[in-house]
């Protein structure tokens, strides 16, 4: 395949008729991490639902392509079928539904509706598990019912590393760890990692990017990407804030009629 | 209903047993009924006097009492009825048959289409088939029969057991108890009987099969169960039919005694197909540290009206009800349960779960009784419903009438809709809209499926889904 593995183009987005983001553009290779940071109400969680298909989340403009096709028009089950995978912020709960069970319906619908092979499927379980330090036992839990935050966002990278998908959208995968939790969350993330994996890596903190390198960093604010460069401006956010930037931008906002 | 369908007789509506076969009736009674009617029954089955004047008894009753209304009458009254547009009685085949190889083709094959053989060689302890009103396949495993265990039908134990029979039959459920156990009584045909003796624990689920076959055929099966001390069975009963235009009825009445320490469980399936009325008085006696318990799922019929009792006789006792109820466009399944509380330390749990789709309607209708005297008894009741559309409607109706201070009683419902983060949530991992929905609706009744046997899991599971095609936009 050649061309980029995401191509984002001027994306607008709204929420209930509410305009958050304002024309982003981002290109993502294999193999490639991009971190997008941005204080709250960026507009960071919005991107990553946007580019999962999430029906409350409008697009207004731009134009979005995955391995080169304009994806748009998909629903979110015929994105994950082609490879995107997001890490929810906040997964939610499906009671009475196993990991396992879960799981494995995933896995057939992303090779296209064929049977997953058991053994082959417990094996992929059971490495994967032991990756992420999780107990056998956590597969025969409810979806996310009752997790623990670190446990939801470990069940996350498990569903990843059990679906392989191309890219990888990661939404404050950080967000409610401890630091032990933090370090296996992304020892599981490094370990799955490979030259034909894109990540977009969403955090509001630096701190995941010590342990999860990107080799470029976008700082996401009102809706757009104001600054992209590589990982030291993730430590330049880390010493100074985002006010510097911000104010940088501020005058470029003025100047399309909008107030920073 | 435990049957293995294949593909190609799935209907287009999505009712897989909407298919029938040319039966061949050996005997019918003429439509209608009448005390004549009632009479012809009896004599058709030469049945002892006693039985008969039951039956003559219970049809003036019938004839004398008007229709369920109140709590209790549920939403029959929106229904037409016509009771004498039935045929009470048929008979297909003219004895029971206990070998496979004795069965008339033509019922053989309706049975192939449904599977039974196979899941009988699997883990079948005894089967009952009712085919139409008889029951005309009857096998029980021997070493149940050497532990003086009986599972016949309720025609051959009045026949070969009619002093046991005559001790409880009515007992439990009176004629006298309502219009629909009156009509049960006085023009009864098939259903099971049996009978555990002390201290035998029955180790492999009972089943029997129920259909109703001919057009405008009622089906009016009388099953009685009796666990003497200490003894366990769990009996299984699974029903599904074919479709016809007209309305049909099924009007069944179960009693159950269960005997000090002993432990019953009954499981029903209902997957009627959506012209029949299918109305049920079940009910079980539970004595001394005696545990009775009722899972009772409810897909099919048009209008279910189901309400598993459970009396707890004696200290100690403890009744369980699991209901699961799904309605469909044009369905109306009122379900629930009731538990009195009639002794010291007495236990209760009621947990019912309904999932409405389309027009669907499900309604828990459930009562509580704690008679004065019964300290310290503890009951919880739960419901939960799930909306799948905008035009699904569920409704709860708890009655509870509390007549003792010391005790314990909690009450949940929730009402719920699939959630659009749910949806997402799957359709982000590849799966569709429709398999998002089956799997979210699979897990909410999950709680019920599980303490189903496996067999009927897997079944419960396949028909939730066959109901769930097409359910999403």
């Amino acid at each position: 395949m050649t061309g980029p593995l995401l191509e984002i183009q001027g994306l607008e987005v709204a929420v209930e008729g509410k305009q958050i983001l304002n024309g982003v553009d981002l290109t993502v290779n294999r193999g490639e991490v991009h971190a997008i940071m941005g204080p709250n109400g960026s507009g960071k969680s919005t991107l990553a639902n946007a580019l999962m298909g999430h029906p409350r989340y409008q697009i207004t403009a731009g134009r979005v392509r995955f391995k080169g096709e304009d994806i748009l028009g998909l629903t979110p089950d015929a994105r994950a079928q082609m490879g995107m995978f997001l890490a929810f912020q906040y997964p939610t709960s499906i009671p009475g539904v196993t990991m396992v069970n879960f799981l494995r319906q995933a896995l057939k619908a992303r090779r296209g509706g064929a049977d997953v092979p058991v053994r082959e499927f417990r094996e992929k379980l059971m490495s994967t598990l032991k990756l992420l330090k999780m107990d056998e036992q956590f597969a025969r839990r409810y979806v996310n019912e009752g997790f623990s935050g670190g446990e939801k966002k470990r069940a996350e990278v498990l569903q990843m590393g059990i679906l392989e998908p191309d890219l990888a959208i990661m939404d404050e995968t950080d967000s409610g760890l401890d630091i032990d939790a933090l370090r296996t969350v992304a020892d599981g993330v490094n370990a799955l990692m490979t030259d034909q994996l894109g990540v977009v890596l969403i955090t509001h903190y630096q701190r995941l990017l010590n342990y999860i390198k990107p080799q470029f960093v976008h700082v996401l604010f009102q809706g757009r990407i104001i600054e992209s460069g590589g990982p030291e401006l993730a430590l330049q956010l880390e010493e100074h804030g985002y006010d510097p930037i911000i104010a940088e931008f501020a005058p470029a906002l003025a100047a399309t009629g909008e107030k920073a | 209903m435990v049957a293995k369908v294949t593909p190609e007789i799935v209907g287009k509506d999505g009712y897989k047993f909407g298919f029938h076969d040319d039966a061949k009736y050996v005997y019918r009674t003429e439509k209608g009924l009448n005390e004549q009617v009632v009479r012809e029954i009896s004599a058709a089955k030469s049945e002892p006097q006693w039985m008969t004047d039951l039956r003559v008894k219970a049809y003036r009753i019938f004839e004398e009492k008007p229709m369920p209304t109140g709590f209790w009458g549920g939403n029959i009254q929106n229904y037409k009825l016509d009771f004498q547009d039935i045929y009470y009685f048929a008979r297909a085949s003219d004895r029971a048959e206990r070998d496979w190889s004795d069965v008339p083709e033509y019922i053989k094959n309706t049975f192939d289409k449904l599977g039974i053989p196979e899941a009988e060689k699997k883990f079948l302890a005894g089967v009952g088939a009712q085919y139409d009103s008889e029951v005309v396949y009857h096998s029980i495993r021997e070493d149940l029969e050497k532990q003086g265990v009986i599972f016949v039908d309720m025609d051959s134990a009045v026949r070969d057991y009619p002093d046991i029979v005559k001790q409880y039959f009515g007992t439990i459920v009176p004629p006298a108890d309502n219009k629909f156990a009156a009509l049960n009584s006085a023009v009864w045909s098939g259903g099971s009987f049996v009978y555990v003796p002390a201290g035998v624990k029955v180790d492999i689920p009972l089943q029997a099969y129920f259909r109703i076959n001919k057009e405008n055929m009622g089906q009016f099966e009388r099953t009685l169960i009796i666990a003497e001390e200490g003894s366990y069975v769990h009996y299984v009963e699974g029903c599904t039919a074919p479709i016809y235009s007209t309305d049909s009825l099924h009007s069944a009445v179960v009693e159950i005694i269960v005997k000090k320490g002993a432990r019953v469980r009954y499981t029903t399936i209902q997957n009627w197909s959506t012209n029949v009325f299918n109305l049920v008085t079940k009910r079980a006696a539970a004595y001394e540290g005696a545990v009775m318990e009722w899972v009772d799922g409810n897909l099919g019929s048009r209008l279910t009206m189901k309400y598993p009792s459970v009396y707890l006789m004696e200290p100690g006792a403890h009744g369980e009800i699991l209901s699961l109820a799904m309605a469909s466009d044009g369905q109306h399944q009122d379900a629930g349960g009731k538990i009195i509380h009639a002794a010291p330390d007495t236990t209760s749990t009621i947990i019912s779960k309904s999932v409405s789709k389309g027009s669907g309607r499900t309604s828990y209708r459930g009562a509580l009784k704690v008679y004065p005297g019964a300290v310290r008894s503890k009951s919880t009741v739960r419901c939960d419903a799930l909306l799948l559309d905008k035009d699904s409607r569920s409704d709860t109706y708890p009655l509870m009438e509390i007549e003792e201070d010391q005790v314990s009683i909690g009450h949940e419902a929730s009402v719920s809709k699939v959630g659009e983060d749910q949806l997402f949530y799957l359709q982000s991992r590849g799966l569709s809209e429709v398999d998002a929905t089956k799997m979210i609706v699979n897990g909410f009744v999950e709680p019920i499926v599980k303490e189903l046997p496996m067999e009927y899991a897997v079944e419960l599971n396949r028909l939730i889904e066959l109901q769930m095609e097409g359910a999403v936009g």
